[in-house]
């Protein structure tokens, strides 16, 4: 019985391993192709590695960084994506803590505003959105994390408040006791409390902006400003032939450093995963 | 307690509130007004009462982007349910290698949809034109289970890492008693395991319901709707009549679908939360 239980286990590995190789591959293969010449890539031929007459080196990469403007979009989505989930954790933890202590109509009403605004498709609001940011001057990447915090407040008061309602109020109670303000109270005494689900909710909302298509496309002035997602895209939208080699080095500058930030901080991105679930 | 930090709300609540207003409340209300008007832009609309409501039933495209919504959506619910509750159920084994497997099936889910579209487009295209096939552009079949098969690929590993967190919380003792009792592998998995993960599969049903009704990167970056809009979902359709077609009409009549979809998610996500729900046991 216990024997013939390992085999099977033996046969699960075998059949987990191809799975994930064949997980792993789409983006090999687009590594692969981006160290082909331009000439050589092609529809039908981007199963085959590059050959010695096909090879191109890291051109393909020079030429994404040095003339597609690479570099401007990764530091517009850096700086989108940090701004915008810094203003998130600080402020909404800040918005929902007042909504779980401070209980009334008033709290009851934002708090389902806020449940409400995550389910509501960004369609929605896509084009009234876009013109109020307009008129309102948001529209460029230095303030565009407050739209960023506006829209994605639902998520993360609903995940802050969940957590609130389990830690006790004594601790709290005993700090102003003692002569903290609520200021004092919340950022002293508060605040490192909730670590485990600020890097839980940094970590969704930094996907989400980061990843992010159709608000900065919107939102911004494609000719001034593109983040990394709208220039991959404008590869393809812009008129004329594609080019396929710095589209793909690009790709490939784009998931790199999304796979090296993962596995250095696996265990906290699957757990803070994980945690945001089960609270939602 | 309550009144010190009432005193001090401007400071707590204001940021958030006024960030809110400006990014989901007023949008909102005008998306809301909007879809009764005939405009271009926020300043020049003018009422037109249910007009744009009655011409919705008219536009072919978006009876034909309903229908193609639902059909991912039923196919795909189903397979990255199965699928990711299998992987969990195997990765809670015991298995060697069990990190190494997580850790690949749940990378693609941090990639952004834009470039998991292309990076499909550019693999899919290539199995095509091997197999002598219209390349994606023509072939709305391939569009469809493309669509289907980049979504498993994203999806599978984020409801697995929930589903595994479901099945690491059933006590111990509930599966050896189960076991003690001489049930078999088979009806310790349906008896015990599932109804004591149905809060899990609640999430995760939830979730990819409304992901595969929201979904819109993906669809426009792998087909862009082609062939002839025969691949547009909703999101897509609602986008294209917004920003694609010239004319007065097209506006009023894309806020008025934007309305219809934003009812249809919330009333289908409701739903299934209360289908699900009543299953779920008490602990």
């Amino acid at each position: 019985m216990k024997k013939q239980n390992s085999i099977t286990n033996k046969i699960w590995i075998v059949i987990l391993s191809i799975a994930s190789l064949l997980y792993v591959y789409p983006i090999v293969m687009i590594l692969l192709n981006s160290l082909k010449k331009e000439t050589a890539i092609s529809t039908s031929s981007a199963f085959e590695l590059p050959a010695a007459e096909s090879f191109n080196g890291l051109q393909n990469y020079v030429d994404a960084i040095a003339s597609k403007g690479f570099l401007r979009s990764l530091g517009y989505s850096l700086f989108i994506t940090l701004t915008s989930v810094i203003a998130i954790l600080i402020c909404c933890s800040m918005c929902a803590w007042f909504i779980t202590r401070v209980a009334g109509k008033l709290s009851k009403a934002l708090y389902y505003l806020f449940v409400f605004s995550m389910v509501v498709p960004f369609q929605m609001v896509m084009f009234t959105l876009s013109q109020t940011a307009d008129s309102l001057k948001l529209n460029t990447p230095w303030n565009i994390w407050v739209i960023y915090l506006g829209f994605g407040a639902g998520l993360a008061v609903f995940m802050f408040a969940g957590f609130m309602k389990s830690i006790p109020l004594e601790v709290e109670e005993a700090s102003m006791i003692d002569g903290c303000n609520p200021l004092q109270t919340f950022f002293l005494i508060v605040l490192p409390m909730l670590k485990p689900t600020m890097v839980s909710v940094g970590i969704l909302e930094a996907m989400w902006v980061w990843n992010d298509y159709l608000l900065p496309t919107l939102v911004l002035d494609i000719k001034k400003y593109k983040t990394i997602p709208m220039l991959i895209q404008y590869f393809r939208g812009s008129y004329g032939k594609v080019e396929m080699g710095p589209m793909m080095a690009c790709i490939m500058l784009t998931v790199i450093p999304i796979v090296i930030v993962y596995l250095v901080g696996q265990k906290h991105i699957i757990k803070g995963v994980a945690a945001g679930a089960v609270k939602g | 307690m309550e009144k010190a930090l009432k005193r001090y709300s401007p400071f707590f609540v204001l940021p958030t509130f006024l960030a809110f207003l400006i990014g989901f409340v007023i949008p909102f209300a005008e998306g809301l007004y909007l879809s009764f008007c005939q405009f271009t832009t926020v300043g020049n609309a003018k009422w037109v009462g249910l007009s744009n409501y009655k011409s919705i039933f008219s536009d072919a495209s978006f009876i034909h982007s309903f229908k193609f919504t639902v059909a991912f959506a039923v196919v795909s619910i189903i397979l990255i349910n199965v699928i990711a509750f299998g992987l969990a159920l195997l990765l809670t084994r015991n298995l060697k290698g069990t990190n190494i497997f997580r850790t690949v099936f749940f990378m693609p889910n941090l990639i952004g949809g834009i470039v998991l579209g292309y990076i499909w487009q550019i693999l899919i295209n290539c199995v095509l034109s091997k197999a002598a096939q219209p390349l994606l552009a023509l072939n709305s079949t391939a569009g469809y289970w493309g669509l289907i098969i980049l979504m498993c690929w994203q999806q599978i590993g984020y409801m697995m890492i929930i589903y595994i967190a479901g099945l690491q919380n059933i006590p111990d003792d509930l599966i050896e008693a189960a076991s003690i009792d001489g049930a078999s592998a088979w009806t310790t998995l349906w008896r015990v395991k599932l109804p004591m993960v149905m809060p899990s599969i609640t999430i995760c049903v939830f979730l990819t319901l409304t992901n595969s009704f929201k979904l819109f990167d993906q669809n426009l970056a792998l087909t862009g709707g082609d062939p002839n809009h025969f691949t547009e979902m909703l999101a897509l359709n609602i986008y294209q009549t917004f920003y694609a077609r010239a004319g007065m009409q097209w506006k009023g009549l894309g806020q008025a679908k934007a309305v219809l979809f934003c009812l249809l998610v919330i009333v289908i996500s409701v739903l299934q939360l209360r289908a699900t729900r009543s299953k779920e046991v008490q602990q």
